[in-house]
C-alpha cells in the first residue's frame, strides 16, 4: 500500500475527514519550506499539496498566481521542491505529499528522469492540472516507478467521462466544487453534496473536495459528504509576507486548527 | 493515424499534428471544449453554415483580397518578382477578421450571448469587438497592461465598437498572460460565453478551426496565382507569432511539394541576444496554453518572457501545426530581427505606397531576402497580414519623433 492509500484507510476506520492543505512551494520562504510542512502536520494535515510554481498557472487565482510568482523570483524550481520533500522526509515518513502543478515543469525535467528523482526524494503523487486523463499517456514513466497521478473531476464533467474518471481514479479523486478558478467564492454546499455522494460511490479511490473552501464553516460544510477536503488560496493568502520559521508555524496553527477542529467535531 | 504525406489530412481526431497539440486544459474545460468540437465539426460540414460565411467573408469582410506585384520594390530588391497577398485590405485591416467572423458564427449557432478574446497587438481583439458589435453580443477583451501601453488606438477602437478592455497585470503583462486570463475568465462562465482564440494554437479545436478560418487565403492566392501567372509560386513567406495569418497562407500549398514554404519569426535584437520571440527558431518543444508545441522556456519549465517590436509577435508559444511541419521539414522558420522589420517597413512605404503593419513587416523583410535568392522569373509570395496604421506611434516613438 502507499502513504496515500494508507492515510485515507486509517481515516476511514476513525470515522474522520481528512484534511489536506495546499502551500505554494517557496512561499513565503524559500529557506522555510521544511519547517512549513512539519507545521501543516503538527496542525492536523492529513496529506500535504505542494504547489510547483508555474509561470502560467492557467486554473489558479490571483492568490496563487502571485505566490508563484514570488517563488520564481526567487529561482523555486523543480529541483528544489525535490529537495525540500526529500528533507521533509527524514523527519516524517507517514505523511503523503502530492506535488501539484502543471505540466511543462515536469515535460522540460524530463518525464523519466522525473519520476525517479520524485520517488527517491519521497513524493507519493501528483497532481498536474493541464494533463487530463486523455494527454496521460505521457506520465507513463510516473506510474512504472509508483508515483499516483490524481485525477480532477469537475461540475462540468459529463457522466460517461465521470464514469471513466471514478474507473481511473487512484490515491484520490479530487472534485472541484464548482467551474472557475482557484480562490474563487462560489461555493454551494447543497448542488455538490449529491454530486459528491454519486462519485464516491462509484470512484475507485476517496473523493476530496477543493475549491472554494477558506474556513471551519465551509470545511465542516462539505465534511458531511466528502472524504477530504483541500484549502489552497485562503492558506497560501495567510501565509504570504510571513517571515522565519515561527511566524509561518504560528499562522498555520491560527488557520487550520479551527478548521481541524471543525472537521472533527460531531 | 493520417500520413504525413498528406498534410492537408492532420490534424487526428485527438486534436494531434504528429506530436503537437492535444488538449492540455483542466478538467473543467474538457466538456466545453468536446461540445465546442462536436459543434464545429457539425457547423464545417453543412453547406448552409459555409453559404453563410461566405457571403459575410464577400459582403462584410470584402474578400476575395488581391495579389498584388510589388513591381517597384523587386527593381529595387533586384531579384525575383515579390507577390503581396493584401489581408491588409480587409475590414478592420488584417487577416485576423477571417477568424472571428467564422469563430461569431459558430458562438451564435451554439447559443452564446458573450464573447472574450485575448489580444496582444489589438487587431484580435479589435476584430473580435467588430463581429460581436454587428452580432449584438456582449465582448470582453484582455490584453497585457504592457501591449494597452504600445497599442492606445487599438484599445481605443475597441472601445468605440463596444467591447470592454480589461488589462492584465500578471506574469510579463503581455499576450500570454492575456491568454491565461482568457481561459480563467472562460472556465468561469462556460455556460454563456464563447472564448474566440485569436490564433492557431490553444487546445483542440482551436488550432484546426482557426486555421480553417484562415485557410481562405491561400486558397484564394493559389487560384489567383494559377489565374494571373498561370504558374505556383516558388516560394512563400509570413510571420509567424502565434502563426495564424502563415498557416493560413501555407495550408493550401502544403501538398505542392515543390512550393518552398518559410516562416519569419520575431528575432528581436537577434536570437544570440535571448531578446526575441522565434519559439521555433530557438524554443523546444514544452507545453503551453492547452496545447504541446515548440515554446520558450527556461530550464526549470517556466515560460521565458520575450521581445519584439510587434506586441502581435510577442509570444513565447507557437501554433502546434507549425511545430509539425519544421518537425517534418515541410516548411523552415527562420528569424527576422527587430531593425530589419523597421527598414523593411519604410522600404515598402517608399517603394509601393503600402504601410505595413510591424508584425508583416517581418514578412516583407523575409520575402526581400527571399527574392534575391530567386531569378528575376521566380515568384516570392509573401502574405501581408495587416495594416501598420495602429504602429506609427510605436515607429514614430523608436525614431525619435513626436507626433
Amino acid at each position: 500500500m502507499t502513504r496515500i492509500d494508507t492515510r485515507f484507510a486509517q481515516l476511514k476506520a476513525a470515522h474522520r475527514t481528512g484534511l489536506i492543505p495546499f502551500v505554494t512551494a517557496g512561499d513565503p520562504s524559500p529557506e522555510h519550506v521544511v519547517a512549513l510542512m512539519h507545521a501543516l502536520v503538527d496542525a492536523g494535515a492529513d496529506l500535504i499539496e505542494l504547489g510547483v510554481p508555474f509561470s502560467d498557472p492557467m486554473a489558479d487565482g490571483p492568490v496563487i498566481q502571485h505566490a508563484s510568482e514570488r517563488a520564481i523570483a526567487k529561482g523555486v524550481g523543480l529541483h528544489e521542491v525535490l529537495g525540500w520533500v526529500a528533507a521533509f522526509r527524514q523527519r516524517d515518513a507517514d505523511t503523503p505529499v502530492v506535488l501539484m502543478g502543471y505540466l511543462n515543469p515536469v515535460e522540460i525535467h524530463g518525464y523519466a528522469r522525473f519520476a525517479q528523482e520524485a520517488v527517491q526524494a519521497g513524493v507519493d503523487g501528483v497532481l498536474l492540472v493541464d494533463c487530463p486523463l486523455e494527454e496521460s499517456v505521457v506520465l507513463q514513466p510516473l506510474r512504472d516507478a509508483g508515483l499516483r497521478q490524481i485525477l480532477l473531476a469537475a461540475p462540468t464533467t459529463a457522466p460517461a467521462r465521470m464514469a471513466e474518471l471514478c474507473g481511473s481514479a487512484e490515491g484520490f479523486l479530487y472534485y472541484v466544487s464548482f467551474a472557475g478558478i482557484t480562490g474563487a467564492a462560489h461555493l454551494s454546499t447543497g448542488d455538490i453534496a449529491a454530486r459528491v455522494a454519486d462519485i464516491r460511490a462509484r470512484a475507485k479511490a476517496p473523493v476530496a473536495v477543493g475549491f472554494g473552501i477558506r474556513d471551519a464553516a465551509s470545511a465542516r460544510a462539505i465534511a458531511g459528504f466528502a472524504d477530504a477536503v483541500v484549502i489552497g488560496s485562503a492558506l497560501v493568502e495567510q501565509l504570504a509576507g510571513a517571515v522565519g520559521a515561527e511566524e509561518i508555524s504560528a499562522r498555520v496553527h491560527a488557520f487550520l486548527a479551527p478548521i481541524r477542529a471543525a472537521l472533527d467535531a460531531d | 493515424m493520417p500520413t504525413i504525406d498528406d498534410f492537408h489530412a492532420w490534424p487526428d481526431t485527438h486534436g494531434r499534428f504528429g506530436n503537437y497539440g492535444g488538449q492540455y486544459v483542466a478538467e473543467t474545460l474538457m466538456a466545453p471544449l468536446a461540445e465546442l468540437t462536436a459543434a464545429y465539426l457539425r457547423l464545417r460540414a453543412d453547406p448552409d453554415f459555409v453559404a453563410e460565411l461566405d457571403r459575410d467573408l464577400t459582403h462584410y469582410v470584402g474578400r476575395p483580397s488581391p495579389v498584388y506585384f510589388a513591381e517597384r520594390l523587386t527593381k529595387h530588391v533586384g531579384g525575383a518578382r515579390i507577390l503581396l497577398k493584401r489581408e491588409d485590405l480587409n475590414h478592420t485591416g488584417a487577416h485576423k477578421i477571417n477568424n472571428t467572423v467564422g469563430q461569431a458564427l459558430v458562438a451564435r449557432h451554439m447559443g452564446k450571448t458573450r464573447i472574450i478574446a485575448e489580444t496582444g497587438a489589438g487587431q484580435h481583439g479589435v476584430a473580435s469587438a467588430t463581429v460581436a458589435a454587428r452580432l449584438g453580443l456582449q465582448c470582453v477583451v484582455y490584453m497585457g497592461a504592457t501591449d494597452i501601453e504600445r497599442q492606445k488606438i487599438n484599445v481605443y477602437r475597441m472601445k468605440l465598437l463596444g467591447a470592454e478592455v480589461v488589462p492584465v497585470t500578471s506574469g510579463s503583462k503581455t499576450l500570454k498572460d492575456a491568454l491565461n486570463e482568457a481561459m480563467r475568465d472562460w472556465v468561469t462562465n462556460v455556460a454563456d460565453t464563447f472564448y474566440i482564440i485569436g490564433t492557431v494554437a490553444g487546445p483542440h479545436p482551436y488550432p484546426l478551426m482557426v486555421r480553417d478560418f484562415n485557410a481562405i487565403v491561400g486558397r484564394e492566392a493559389r487560384a489567383q496565382l494559377l489565374e494571373q501567372y498561370g504558374r505556383l509560386p516558388d516560394v512563400l513567406t509570413a510571420c509567424v507569432g502565434g502563426g495564424s495569418n502563415a498557416i493560413g497562407l501555407f495550408h493550401a500549398f502544403l501538398n505542392d511539394r515543390d512550393v518552398r514554404i518559410v516562416g519569419a519569426e520575431a528575432a528581436g535584437e537577434g536570437i544570440a541576444t535571448g531578446h526575441h520571440a522565434a519559439s521555433l527558431a530557438a524554443g523546444r518543444p514544452g507545453v503551453l496554453h492547452g496545447n504541446r508545441t515548440y515554446v520558450l522556456c527556461d530550464d526549470n519549465g517556466q515560460i521565458t518572457e520575450t521581445h519584439s517590436v510587434s506586441a502581435g509577435l510577442d509570444y513565447p508559444g507557437v501554433g502546434p501545426e507549425h511545430a509539425f511541419l519544421k518537425d517534418a521539414g515541410r516548411a523552415e522558420y527562420v528569424g527576422v530581427t527587430d531593425d530589419e522589420a523597421l527598414a523593411a517597413f519604410h522600404l515598402l512605404a517608399r517603394t509601393e505606397g503600402i504601410l505595413a503593419a510591424l508584425e508583416s513587416s517581418h514578412a516583407v523583410a523575409q520575402a526581400i531576402k527571399l527574392a534575391r535568392e530567386y531569378p528575376p522569373d521566380g515568384i516570392v509570395l509573401c502574405n501581408l497580414s495587416g495594416r501598420g496604421d495602429k504602429d506609427v506611434h510605436t515607429i514614430a516613438a523608436r525614431e525619435g519623433v513626436s507626433v
